[in-house]
């Protein structure tokens, strides 16, 4: 009875939590949602695909840009969360189809794939945009020329000293299997973190290094690939994948995606890649470039100046963060409003009936323990992405410190001023509003207070998620290794976290009753 | 007036706390409950303002079974002072005697004048201390707003639960002087809980002396020196010698 009561609390609190944000009504013209992973290059894709949508239909586009991952984007497509986002065939086939047989050659996979995607999920794979972003093994060209190495299979002639990412270690299709495609049985390895290795095989620390073939640091470091001669690495090309009912509802929408088809070679998204990570320029701004160049869209997008020093790009980002530490503001305020308005009533129960007590401290105190990302990527598959989700998960955060302050606020007053208000005639009522909930007070708001500061600090991560916020520029800044970028998102999140726990504590001793702060 | 008619309390452990009591308090006149520890005085008050219900027998307020009226209604017609005074430290001394005035709904302006009143009544200041918390009043001071709390809507029995037990013989002395010149003039009907055969003695007009839950004799000050019914009376009066 009471696990039914208390189920149903929390889900009106999180049903509650989800309408306030809701999504306003679309309007006359279609909108179309485009996504991205939390990489450059998938970012750089998803522009591409926007501007050239924007370019040839009168569709509205949404960017959803630095989504956790694979499974968040795939998920979000099905669910109509987004119209589409660029994939990787190798991808579709190894993750989401769990193939792991060899299927052959990039056209195999590219008809594998499309085929299945149809029938199973009703999406559509586009033509491929033109290049292969699989492993590659790369070697500085001076040492490569000395050893006269130009493909894999010139590597087993020679000892050298290889330095792998952790990941490559271990995957079947890395490492291991390729000892076996290419004879290089008695090479030893070196694990290391990958842009360790960049670093390591540019200043000649190790002879070869694993990477991906579109990297921008190939071309920052000046490196060489060496050619896939036996075809090891599976292949894995980009494509745009949408939603099959996208090219029915926006006219022309196909035909735009179309024109991108075949048209970015491997060379080419290594430089789009390099201007965005090095060169500090915006995705939208290298999409539009591109498009000038190839004649498919004519949109200028202002470059962004390029600020020197963190302190001109903080001042450059001030509107922006702004409007960040907004969409901050709302999701941790309404996450945490719901959780007062569920975990204050839940607690006054709960401080009332100890078996419910036991029930709702547990069942939030175990939604504590998931892990951010992985209580975010649960709300997926009932919220879709983007703020609704981030709202419901903070507000699951939020429920326990609010529980257990109210819990033990309650249960902190002195029981025989409790009785002395029956023995006055106070009804259970009074008694609450007029002797508990004052005395309990202070407890109960530093339990709102943690509340608050978890929360803004957890809604960086709702990043992931497509929720926005503060966490956009701190995941962008981590996947193109902008420091400054990090920072202009991570100390405004900072400083909001200090400011609500500095405003909160002002409400916390402006509530707490005068006659409790008096030395007794 | 207030009946006791074979009230019996029983715990759910099976422990007695009260064998079937019978006793009469006449309006307008104090009875004391004197005892050891644990002998049953405080569940007695308890059982007369429903904090507690008895597990058989009757407790009749004005010849009306307590148990057939809303506990609220019954218990703001009594006025209730326990040890230390029970005052709730959030509210200043006025807000905490304006407390049953404030659940009946009175005005601001109403309540302020009575709060004064009664302040003034149990010998305080109402402008030196009416905005004091609790913290800021000595226990002497705390006991006199939790007797003018239990006055406030003048209700015509009072109850008390060792009123002035906490406070140096000194304080305690006085205020025991000054609650005998009040209830001359007030008139109320009280049920006084002591351990202190003094105090009662000085306070009551009768007293009822319970032992482990029994009453063992019920009678003036005078008839109980006189004449105790046993040697447990006897001896309970002589260990704790008279204030009169």
């Amino acid at each position: 009875m009471t696990g039914r009561l208390l189920c149903a609390a929390l889900l009106a609190g999180v049903t509650a939590a989800v309408a306030v944000a809701a999504d306003p009504a679309s309007s006359t013209p279609p909108r179309v949602v485009v996504g991205a992973k939390k990489f450059t290059e998938s970012a750089v894709l998803a522009e591409l695909m926007a501007q050239v949508l924007e370019a040839h239909t009168d569709a509205r586009i949404e960017r959803v840009v630095n989504l956790a991952g694979t499974r968040v984007c795939f998920d979000a497509l099905r669910s109509g969360g987004l119209d589409l986002y660029a994939e990787y065939t190798g991808t579709g086939l190894r993750d989401i189809l769990d193939e792991t047989r060899d299927v052959g050659g990039a056209a195999a996979v590219y008809a594998l794939v499309s085929e299945t995607f149809r029938s199973r999920f009703d999406l559509v794979w586009l033509a491929p945009f033109g290049f292969d972003n699989t492993y590659v093994l790369m070697m500085r060209p001076a040492r490569a020329a000395e050893l006269s190495i130009q493909q894999l299979s010139d590597l087993a002639a020679h000892p050298l000293r290889y330095g792998m990412s952790h990941e490559f270690n271990e995957r079947p299709d890395g490492m291991p299997g390729l000892r076996r495609a290419y004879a290089l049985d008695e090479v030893s390895t070196v694990g290391m973190e990958h842009d360790l290795a960049y670093q390591a095989l540019a200043e000649g620390a190790i002879d070869v290094s694993d990477g991906y073939s579109t990297d921008a640091k190939i071309v920052a470091f000046n490196l060489q690939v060496l050619h896939d001669d036996k075809h090891f690495f599976p292949p894995y090309e980009a494509a745009p994948l949408a939603r099959a009912d996208l090219f029915s509802r926006v006219p022309g929408s196909e035909a735009a995606l179309r024109l991108l088809a075949g048209r970015i070679d491997a060379a080419t998204m290594r430089r789009l890649n390099f201007a965005v990570e090095s060169e500090r320029r915006t995705p939208a701004d290298v999409a539009a470039t591109l498009l000038r160049e190839l004649g498919l869209a004519q949109r200028e997008i202002a470059a962004a100046p390029t600020a020197t020093g963190f302190w001109s790009l903080l001042w450059q980002r001030r509107w922006e963060t702004l409007r960040l530490t907004g969409q901050h503001l709302v999701l941790t305020g309404v996450a945490v409003l719901a959780a007062v308005l569920v975990g204050v009533p839940l607690g006054i129960a709960a401080s009332r009936r100890p078996r419910l007590s036991t029930l709702a401290l547990s069942a939030a105190g175990i939604a504590q323990t998931i892990p951010s990302i992985a209580l975010l990527a649960f709300m997926l598959p009932w919220f879709g992405i983007g703020v609704r989700p981030a709202i419901a998960a903070l507000f699951l955060y939020g429920l326990l410190p609010i529980l257990r302050n109210t819990v033990a606020g309650l249960r902190g007053v002195d029981a025989q001023l409790l009785e002395v208000g029956r023995g006055l005639g106070m009804a259970p009522r009074d008694l609450l509003w007029r002797v508990e909930l004052p005395l309990a007070a202070p407890v109960l708001l530093a339990g709102v207070r943690t509340a608050a500061v978890i929360s803004v600090g957890t809604a960086t991560l709702a990043a992931f998620i497509g929720a926005g916020g503060l966490g956009d520029p701190i995941v962008t800044g981590l996947s193109t290794t902008n420091t400054d970028l990090v920072l202009s998102g991570a100390l405004p999140a900072a400083a909001l976290a200090m400011l609500v726990d500095a405003a909160l504590y002002g409400v916390e001793r402006a509530a707490t009753p005068r006659g409790l702060k008096l030395p007794s | 007036m207030i009946d006791l008619e074979a009230v019996r309390r029983v715990y759910p452990d099976g422990f007695v706390a009260l064998h079937d009591l019978t006793l009469r308090i006449a309006a307008g006149t104090t009875l004391a409950l004197v005892g050891p520890s644990g002998c049953g005085k405080t569940t007695t008050l308890k059982l007369i303002n429903r904090l507690l219900t008895p597990s058989s027998g009757r407790v009749l307020i004005e010849g009306h079974d307590a148990a057939a009226q809303d506990p609220i209604a019954l218990r703001r017609r009594m006025g209730w002072v326990v040890q230390e005074a029970g005052l709730f430290p959030h509210l200043t001394a006025q807000a905490n005697v304006e407390i049953v005035p404030t659940l009946l709904g009175w005005d601001a302006a109403r309540r302020a004048r009575r709060a004064a009143e009664l302040l003034e009544l149990v010998g305080l200041d109402p402008r030196q201390h009416a905005g004091r918390y609790p913290a800021q009043l000595s226990g002497g001071q705390r006991q006199r707003v939790g007797l003018a709390r239990a006055l406030a809507v003048d209700p015509p029995i009072l109850l008390m639960d060792e009123p002035f037990g906490a406070l140096d013989p000194l304080t305690r002395r006085r205020l025991q002087e000054e609650f005998r010149a009040l209830q001359a003039r007030l008139a109320k009907t009280v049920v006084l809980v002591t351990h202190d055969v003094g105090e009662a003695c000085y306070l009551a007009d009768r007293i009822a002396v319970l032992d482990a839950g029994r009453l063992v004799q019920i009678g003036t000050p005078e008839q109980l020196r006189a004449a105790p019914a046993s040697d447990f009376v006897a001896a309970f009066l002589h260990r704790q010698p008279g204030a009169t």
